[in-house]
């Protein structure tokens, strides 16, 4: 009798095709845009697509970018992005962009295309298997065995993918599962759970407590915050907290823009190319306050030496992140909205009972700082016939006026961008820390400018990195994505031979660019401007002239000094924090 | 220092590979591993043995917790327990040595489970120590082939690791 009932109710529900089960599952998740390239496995799965609207579609060059632009969708916006992908190479070359998100916990849904059941196994063409090669950079996968189970499976994806610590989601569908001909009942789930996946929700009371106390007890003490912080949406509890104690903060490459950058607290990035004021600061702290950040090798430089003064307080949704690295002395785990509003409650019972505690130590402490500040690190000199790549990212700044979301490669310009660029806010930086893609700066761009029409979207690159991607130029053309290529052209690929400059007694083994194209002239030939600038009376003019272009992509091709190198750097290896090349040839 | 993880994972394709991954990708080593549905179907137990520092096996243990399918576990090596081994050997049972076989099982309460003219297959459980010691009082010209299950545990006393 029951099992009668269930039917008559399941024969009610519409009857669709597993490719159109999956495209009005991600309809019900919300999702605007899928970004993918499609191929025999998907193609039941793009014709469902092609008989909609409300899920607009973007066409790759080329699927790594398809990642890309999810991925910088994703940040910029905090949703999932979502790539869908055919099987065997569509579904390798979304390997490396899968991994980009994995390494910097992004939200992403990543649907490949699979050969038909029965062939699985098989070596069948295009046949790869998915499930097992992205295992390792994935937060979860699933291959779907029947279509019944892909809406629950497409519910549980997105779920998995945006809570928790986030991360990217591989569903590998196999063809015969989307098959128009066979039909099935469609209902998607409303919620769901996950008997073995429990995120926490809220922080130990006790540890919180016992951190304040700590925090508010310090002489030194220092806050040093992570992409944790803005992946959290706890930018503004940060800067609450910052605010309120008056303490120094830095941040991690990809925490930049949590805390605002140009506020006289921020300390500047620190690590291998922090600041020197915030590596000291770091080094000399007696407490640290770590929120949403992982004491990554490019952070701490020698663990041993790292921090030798300091109890440290670790903030962190993910278990595993704290003292995996370094051992910390009041760990916390969990979101970072509900451990700072926690706190700060705290903070604001315990001053009011103990007035201002330290108010004489932390003037002094402050005062050494701006000691270490004094010292101005990131000065440069310029030089009348040859544009500085601090300048060019200097001049990018001022044309924008500071307000644009800006994407990066990854090598020297990154870091130019990171420490000439300053953000005031957060989802402002794109840029792939943990993995160090290149060609991640173009896509991602991409990806920002679909999520924001309007905003003034920048690509910080090199004529190494833009050249991993650059057949995206023609995806930009048909969808009249205006981002605004900011090449920062030394000739070279500029971080490796910093490394052989410095460590290979400047042996440049394989890292010069014998043949560059001329970028005007390719930019030209996809369809959009090319600006081409050498002298450095020409820099802001000319980048005015291409923010002035708001509804064309422009690439600024800028020939740099190809000498210049990233400072400071940390000493490695076997330095600390503080020890750190200022310059060529002179260190601390 | 030996570690016996006990791990609840659900009994789904795929899982299994993920905690072997797992250990492969992050430089762990696993040293006997066994795995098997409970009475429970949808889930398994899965038993590994590991050698690790305190340090190294509190992130085991998280990143084995982080993994989606792992519903619950255990470092048995935390507490009192029990741990078995079963083993199955074939050796060589002619002339002299088939009574100085069978009196050495019998010692280690082994069993005889095949007999044929000149083998004897014998089975023996016990803790990982008391295999090898039986391995060793047996001659090495007599031992033709060993297979071992890997431990498996329990906690002593009313701690359970179930649902």
């Amino acid at each position: 009798m029951k099992n009668d009932l269930k039917t008559a109710s399941k024969s009610e529900l519409e009857q669709l095709s597993g490719g159109d089960m999956l495209v009005r599952s991600l309809q019900a998740e919300g999702v605007e845009y899928v970004f993918g390239y499609p191929g025999g496995a998907v193609l039941h799965i793009y014709d469902a697509l092609f008989r909609q609207d409300v899920i607009k579609h973007f066409l790759v060059r080329h699927e790594q970018a398809a990642t890309h632009m999810a991925d910088g969708y994703a940040r910029a916006t905090g949703r999932p992005g979502v790539v869908l992908v055919t099987s065997g190479p569509g579904a390798t070359n979304a390997i490396t962009g899968i991994a980009t998100a994995y390494m910097d916990s992004i939200p992403m849904v990543v649907i490949s295309g699979q050969v038909q059941s029965h062939l699985i196994g098989t070596d069948s063409f295009q046949e790869t298997d998915m499930v097992g090669i992205s295992r390792p950079i994935v937060k979860h996968s699933f291959l779907v065995k029947r279509a019944v189970d892909i809406p629950e499976t497409i519910k549980k994806a997105f779920y998995l993918a945006n809570s928790g610590r986030p991360g990217p989601v591989v569903v590998d569908i196999p063809k015969d599962i989307t098959n128009p001909a066979d039909l099935h009942p469609f209902e998607h789930p409303e919620a769901v759970s996950i008997r073995s996946y429990n995120p926490v929700t809220r922080g130990h009371s006790g540890q919180i407590k016992k951190a304040v106390t700590m925090l508010l007890a310090a002489e030194r003490p220092m806050i040093y915050s992570g992409g944790g912080v803005i992946q959290g949406e706890g930018s503004g509890l940060l800067t609450a907290l910052v605010k309120r104690l008056g303490y120094p903060i830095t941040s991690t490459l990809m925490g930049l823009g949590a805390f605002p950058s140009t506020d006289p607290q921020f300390l500047g990035m620190l690590g291998m190319h922090g600041t020197v004021e915030a590596n000291n600061a770091m080094h000399h702290c007696d407490v640290l306050l770590a929120v949403g950040a992982r004491f990554d090798d490019r952070v701490t430089n020698t663990i041993s030496k790292f921090c030798p003064y300091a109890k440290i307080v670790h903030i962190d949704v993910d278990p595993t992140s704290i003292s995996k690295n370094v051992a910390v002395d009041v760990p916390i785990v969990g979101p970072v909205i509900s451990v700072l509003t926690e706190m700060l409650g705290l903070i604001d019972l315990e001053t009011k009972a103990q007035g201002e505690h330290n108010a004489k130590h932390l003037a002094d402490w402050w005062a050494q700082i701006e000691g270490w500040r004094g010292q101005d690190c990131l000065a440069y000199e310029s030089d009348a016939n040859v544009i500085k790549p601090q300048q060019a990212v200097q001049a990018v700044y001022q044309a924008t006026g500071g307000g644009a979301y800006v994407s990066s490669d990854v090598g020297q310009h990154q870091m130019f961008a990171a420490l000439y660029y300053p953000f005031d806010w957060p989802r402002q930086w794109i840029n792939s820390g943990g993995l160090g893609t290149m060609g991640f700066g173009l896509p991602a761009a991409m990806g920002v400018q679909v999520a924001f029409p309007d905003a003034q979207v920048v690509c910080i690159t090199g004529e190494g990195s833009i050249q991993m991607n650059i057949q995206e130029l023609s995806t930009c053309r048909q969808y009249e994505l205006p981002v605004k290529i900011i090449n920062i052209n030394n000739r070279a690929l500029g971080m490796v031979r910093q490394w052989q400059d410095m460590q290979y007694e400047g042996r440049h083994s394989h890292s010069y660019m014998d043949s560059i194209p001329d970028f005007k002239a390719l930019a030209e030939a996809y369809g959009h401007v090319g600006i081409k600038i050498t002298k450095p009376e020409e820099l802001l003019p000319g980048l005015e002239a291409a923010f002035a272009l708001k509804d064309q992509l422009v690439f600024v091709d800028i020939e740099v000094d190809p000498n210049e190198h990233v400072y400071p750097m940390h000493v490695a290896p076997n330095g600390s924090m503080r020890d750190m090349w200022l310059k060529k040839g002179i260190r601390t | 220092m030996r570690r016996i993880i006990s791990i609840l994972l659900e009994n789904e394709a795929g899982a299994l590979s993920r905690v072997i991954g797992l250990f492969a990708q992050r430089n762990y080593n696993i040293e006997s591993l066994t795995v098997a549905p409970t009475d429970d179907v949808s889930l398994s137990r899965l038993t590994l043995t590991t050698s690790a520092s305190d340090v190294e096996v509190e992130q085991i243990t998280k990143q084995l917790n982080k993994l989606i399918e792992v519903v619950k576990l255990a470092d048995l090596t935390d507490g009192e327990h029990v741990e078995r081994e079963l083993m199955l050997l074939k050796v060589k049972a002619s002339g002299a040595q088939r009574a100085e076989v069978k009196r050495v099982a019998d010692i280690f309460r082994g069993q005889i489970i095949d007999v044929t003219a000149s083998t004897y297959a014998i089975q023996l459980s016990g803790t990982t120590e008391k295999l090898d010691a039986f391995i060793n009082a047996l001659s090495e010209s007599v031992v033709l082939e060993v297979v071992r299950t890997g431990v498996t545990g329990l906690s002593r006393g009313e701690k359970v690791l179930a649902l």
